[in-house]
């Protein structure tokens, strides 16, 4: 539902604060990033902000490399305000104006970030999202609807969603390679870990 | 196909993306498969995430393959996989723009939306929106009403959000839907009541009284969403501003109650909105600042965030109200989220005491190159404003804006941090020479030639004036070396200057200019050349009317001084002075006023070319067309238009004063606004109060109805009185009457004289004289000399500020102001004007007017010119 145009005039690069035309359009953008900063899932409810896939793409490696090292929560770059969250290696973003009620912003990021928790069953790393990808694109739609919040509430979501996970995901798999996975899984996770010790220590 | 999709995955290691090596055309292929009996919903689900994730990663989707994909994807309609479905929904949103014919989903879509299955409702409807236009959308106009009232919340939330964003597109039918809406509102489900609460408003919002009784009504019901409320005080606070209603409203009232709601949201948005409310008075802000100071301690990043950044902009405003929360902020400045505590810090910047600003600042640099550009940006402006506050601090704020000048940064950052330090170094003449050193510093790595050029000009400007000017040398000839091209032109601008100021740099000056001749850029070559020409002549008045004054140089990099190289210039000065003005350029500023006036006296008689024709220049080409002001002279001066007559009446006229060496021409436009009548030999008649002879009347023949016409005076200034510049001329219209036929337009042949009074017409001293720019003042004083200067003291008491003294002054004289004078800093008792302009004539008269505010202003001026006349003019006016 990226169409849909929000009314509502963003500021870049300023924090001065303007009267807010009352409107629900509250979410300028949410994305899923790996921790290289690649794309996993974006959607931009405001096309007239970085109408372009160049200049999207460009938006995100910036707020990448201005959140990736620590997680804080929230940031203000380029002009938006980016309340966000890491899991393992995971990055999830949710983007509003400069005048838009953080906690608000803050409720969604919970919302989809509790709702996915729950489909991949505490898994939240990359591969069990993307080995659930049309999970995870059903979850965002329950979430937010051009631009909307449409859902807050995560039981409500996975109630609306109604997706399972698959332990195996694709049936012809061996099983040893299913134990291959399940090994790399592990030893990912173990690595993404131990990063996320490195930082806290090197904060 | 799986398989090798498998295959690739293990190949390429554990953290591996299944969607990685994805093909566009290879997924389209497999796509085929959805038309397949009996559909295999797995492998179907798996191809449709595929495409999706295809898209979202930015990949293009030809029309013709979208189409083709979309409509094998239809057949998938037959499945009653629920996923599958759920996935199909959301293909069609996405391909709703690059696939042709979404439409032919719409009646498999209609069917979900009012099935029995309430999981595909939602859904469905929000998809079916999504490719509805507004001829379709009365098609499906029933559903819709009875989704938006229906009782499973998310088929009405659902409804109700895609007639928002079906309002732009056709307000009138959704418009009907507002019964609907106003019911959903009173749902249980707190997500409909904040849908309906948005569409309500949506469709209401340019009807003030339907939305204060719609706030009314669920002010007084109380809703239970959290996110309804906080679109609820939006729509007060704005509703509360548009109708500049006292804070005693019940709408304010409203605002203030959901300071006490149990959902921090909900307050953070009250907070918000009442900090936000134009005139708020300290104790209306308290309540708000008090939960603001609670959320400051609150474990939660986001909202300490919100809280710190409203009070930081509380702080902007109103300081005392935030000193409150100063020990909380305190616990803020070692905040782990560099944000947080750096708006702690600017926020303490602003409230604190003077002697807590050196421990902040050293807080600050310790992690300031952590945070992102933004908020350094925050952090200097917090400079900025502290250095005006403690003037006495500017050797800790100098140390600190030249380490971050340092740091990597973006251009905006950069530039404020430069607009910065040179506000300082105007405010503080003892911080001069240590910011024009950092200023330098900056320069020798300076990525941006707006910033670089900005800061040569700063240096040529002040430079030469510090005690010792040879050591910023090296850093411009520098930039010479190795700057692009308008950076080296703005740098030979400002050793230019150095050479003309002081004595003995100028031999080394020229040596440098010199090289600078030899290069590769034309625009630098010329300057180089010319500045060359210029100091070798060692005469004061040249210098300071080419170098200092004669043009300005960062607003104007591109002065094109080519024409002057080929002209011989070492002869006599006032031919390098004749052959300079033809290539004189308008200054940025003050487009109609021109350089030609700087050498009017050998000049008048020479008509000066200008680059592109001035309103000026326009009437100049007009008046010389008439026959009667031939030998005149150049036009020295054209006055705004003004009106002798109301708006609304029989004839309109407003007059245009030109002004020359000995003679004014008094234009006026008229426009007769009567249908039936045909003017002729349409004049002004003047009578002057003063000595003024009214030489000429040049009537306007012919006045048809609506078709301006011009009629021109031509008016002597009295010679033997030259001190006589201002008059008043009692002006009445005379002109023949003509009936005619308002549809033909077709007169009668015979008319009567008749006349009209207009108002009287005021000449000024403003109309003789001409806005001059001297970007240094002082040099253009010494230069003038002291040969005529005369001084006296006024009172002016009727006025009450500086800056209300400084507006008269200059409205009155009609002359430019320099230095930036006419700027009064606030807090300010006393003040110094200056102002440039030329008189007619030719004479450059220039006024240092020191003002001082005690009862009423006082006002002592000093005026210089190069005629004693113009001076006793001046000061006799202003008497």
């Amino acid at each position: 539902m990226t169409a849909q145009t929000c009314p509502r005039q963003h500021q870049r690069t300023t924090m001065e604060i303007a009267s807010l035309e009352p409107s629900l359009y509250t979410v300028k953008a949410v994305f899923i990033l790996d921790n290289d900063g690649n794309r996993l899932l974006s959607k931009y409810y405001d096309t007239e902000l970085y109408p372009s896939m160049k200049e999207q793409k460009n938006f995100e490696k910036n707020v990448f490399n201005k959140t990736h090292k620590a997680d804080n929560e929230i940031a203000f770059v380029e002009g938006m305000t980016i309340v966000y969250k890491c899991s393992i290696d995971l990055f999830f973003y949710v983007v509003g104006s400069a005048q838009e009620n953080e906690l608000m912003l803050m409720a969604v990021l919970n919302c989809l970030f509790e709702s996915l928790g729950q489909i991949l069953r505490k898994n939240v790393e990359r591969r069990c999202l993307l080995d659930n990808m049309d999970g995870v694109f059903l979850v965002v739609d329950e979430i937010i609807d051009g631009g909307v919040i449409l859902e807050s509430d995560p039981q409500q979501v996975i109630q609306k969603v109604n997706y399972r996970a698959d332990e195996n995901p694709l049936s012809e798999q061996s099983v040893a390679q299913h134990i291959t996975d399940k090994l790399a899984m592990t030893s990912n996770i173990m690595q993404s870990a131990k990063e996320q010790i490195k930082w806290s220590i090197l904060k | 196909m799986i398989k090798k999709f498998d295959k690739k995955d293990e190949e390429s290691g554990s953290g591996s993306n299944p969607f990685q090596h994805l093909e566009k055309s290879a997924v389209l292929q497999e796509a085929r498969i959805f038309n397949e009996t009996p559909i295999n919903p797995r492998r179907c689900l798996h191809i449709l995430t595929k495409i999706i994730y295809l898209l979202n990663q930015g990949e293009h989707f030809g029309t013709m393959e979208a189409t083709e994909a979309f409509f094998a994807m239809t057949r998938l309609f037959q499945s009653n996989d629920q996923t599958l479905r759920r996935m199909c929904y959301l293909t069609i949103k996405e391909m709703a723009n690059i696939s042709e014919d979404v439409i032919i989903v719409t009646s498999s879509l209609t069917k979900d939306m009012t099935g029995k299955e309430d999981v595909y409702r939602g859904p469905a409807i929000r998809a079916l929106c999504r490719i509805t236009d507004t001829t379709m959308l009365q098609a499906i106009e029933r559903y819709m009403k009875q989704a938006i009232v229906d009782k499973v919340p998310s088929v009405s939330s659902s409804a109700l959000v895609s007639s928002l964003h079906m309002v732009k597109m056709s307000y009138d039918v959704v418009k009907r839907w507002v019964n609907e809406a106003q019911e959903a509102a009173s749902s249980d489900n707190i997500m409909v009541q904040y849908h309906a609460l948005g569409l309500l408003y949506h469709l209401r919002k340019n009807d003030r009284l339907a939305v204060s009784k719609m706030l009314n009504k669920f002010t007084k019901s109380g809703l239970k969403s959290p996110f309804a409320y906080c679109m609820l005080i939006r729509i007060a606070s704005k509703l509360l501003e548009e109708t500049e209603a006292g804070h005693d409203s019940p709408l304010f009232d409203f605002i203030e109650s959901c300071l006490r709601n149990k959902h921090e949201m909900v307050v953070y948005e009250a907070a918000s909105a009442i900090v936000h409310m134009p005139n708020c008075t300290a104790r209306e802000l308290a309540p708000a600042v008090s939960v603001l100071q609670l959320f400051c301690s609150s474990p939660k990043a986001a909202l300490r965030y919100a809280a710190v950044r409203t009070l930081n902009k509380v702080a902007m405003k109103h300081p005392s109200a935030v000193t409150a929360c100063n020990l909380d902020l305190e616990n803020l400045i070692t905040d782990s989220n560099r944000s947080i505590a750096t708006l702690a810090i600017t926020t303490l910047l602003k409230t604190g005491s003077e002697s807590s600003v050196d421990r902040l600042m050293k807080q600050i640099s310790s992690f300031v190159s952590e945070i992102s550009d933004e908020f350094k940006v925050v952090v200097v402006q917090a400079i900025s404003a502290l250095c005006q506050k403690y003037p006495r601090k500017h050797s800790v704020m100098m140390n600190f804006l030249s380490n971050m000048l340092r740091d990597d940064g973006g251009f905006e950052y950069k530039r404020a941090i430069v607009d910065c330090i040179i506000s300082i170094i105007e405010e503080n003449p003892e911080s001069k020479e240590t910011g024009l050193a950092h200023l330098c510093e900056f320069i020798e790595d300076c990525e941006h030639t707006v910033l670089a050029t900005k800061i040569l000009h700063l240096l040529g400007k002040e430079g030469p004036r510090t005690p010792s000017p040879s050591k910023y040398i090296r850093f411009i000839f520098n930039r010479v070396v190795l700057e692009s091209e308008a950076v080296r032109a703005a740098a030979v601008s400002a050793l230019a200057k150095f050479g003309a100021q002081n004595d003995d740099l100028l031999p080394s000056v020229l040596v440098l200019m010199q090289r600078c001749m030899m290069d590769s850029d034309d625009e630098v070559r010329d300057r180089a050349t010319f500045y060359m020409n210029v100091l070798q002549q060692k005469q004061k008045a040249l210098n300071a009317a080419y170098i200092f004054n004669g043009e300005n140089t960062h607003c104007a990099p591109s002065l094109n001084l080519r024409a002057l190289v080929c002209v011989d210039i070492s002869g006599p000065i006032q031919e390098v002075r004749l052959c300079l003005s033809v290539s004189s350029v308008p200054l940025a500023n003050t487009p109609i006023t021109e350089q030609k006036t700087e050498f009017a006296p050998v000049a008048t008689s020479k008509l000066p070319e200008k680059p592109g024709p001035t309103r000026q220049d326009i009437y100049q080409e007009q008046l010389a067309a008439i026959p009667e002001f031939q030998g005149l002279g150049s036009l020295f001066k054209t006055s705004e238009a003004v009106q002798l007559t109301e708006a609304e009446t029989e004839y309109v006229v407003r007059c245009v004063k030109h002004t020359f060496a000995r003679h004014m021409v008094f234009q006026f436009d008229c426009t007769n606004t009567l249908n039936d009548q045909l003017l002729q030999k349409v004049m002004v008649q003047m009578e002057p109060s003063e000595a003024y002879e009214v030489l000429h009347y040049v009537p306007a023949a012919n006045l048809p109805y609506s078709q301006p016409g011009s009629c021109y005076s031509l008016v002597r200034l009295p010679e033997d009185d030259p001190t006589a510049v201002s008059c008043t001329f009692s002006c009445t219209l005379k002109y023949l009457v003509k009936d005619c036929d308002p549809n033909t337009g077709e007169p009668d042949d015979d008319g009567y004289d008749d006349e009209y009074v207009l108002e009287d017409l005021e000449v000024t001293v403003a109309d003789h004289i001409q806005k001059v720019l001297k970007p240094n003042f002082a040099a253009a004083w010494d230069e003038v000399g002291g040969d005529f200067e005369k001084e006296e003291t006024f009172a002016l008491a009727s006025v009450r500020t500086l800056d209300e003294a400084v507006g008269n002054i200059i409205s009155f004289l009609g002359m430019q102001p320099c230095e930036r004078s006419d700027k009064v800093p606030e807090n300010k008792n006393s003040h110094i004007l200056f102002l440039a302009g030329v008189f007619r004539g030719g004479h450059d008269v220039l006024v240092r007017s020191r003002l001082a505010l005690a009862d009423g202003v006082t006002m002592q001026v000093t005026v210089r010119s190069s005629d004693e006349t113009v001076v006793d003019i001046i000061l006799a006016s202003v008497g």
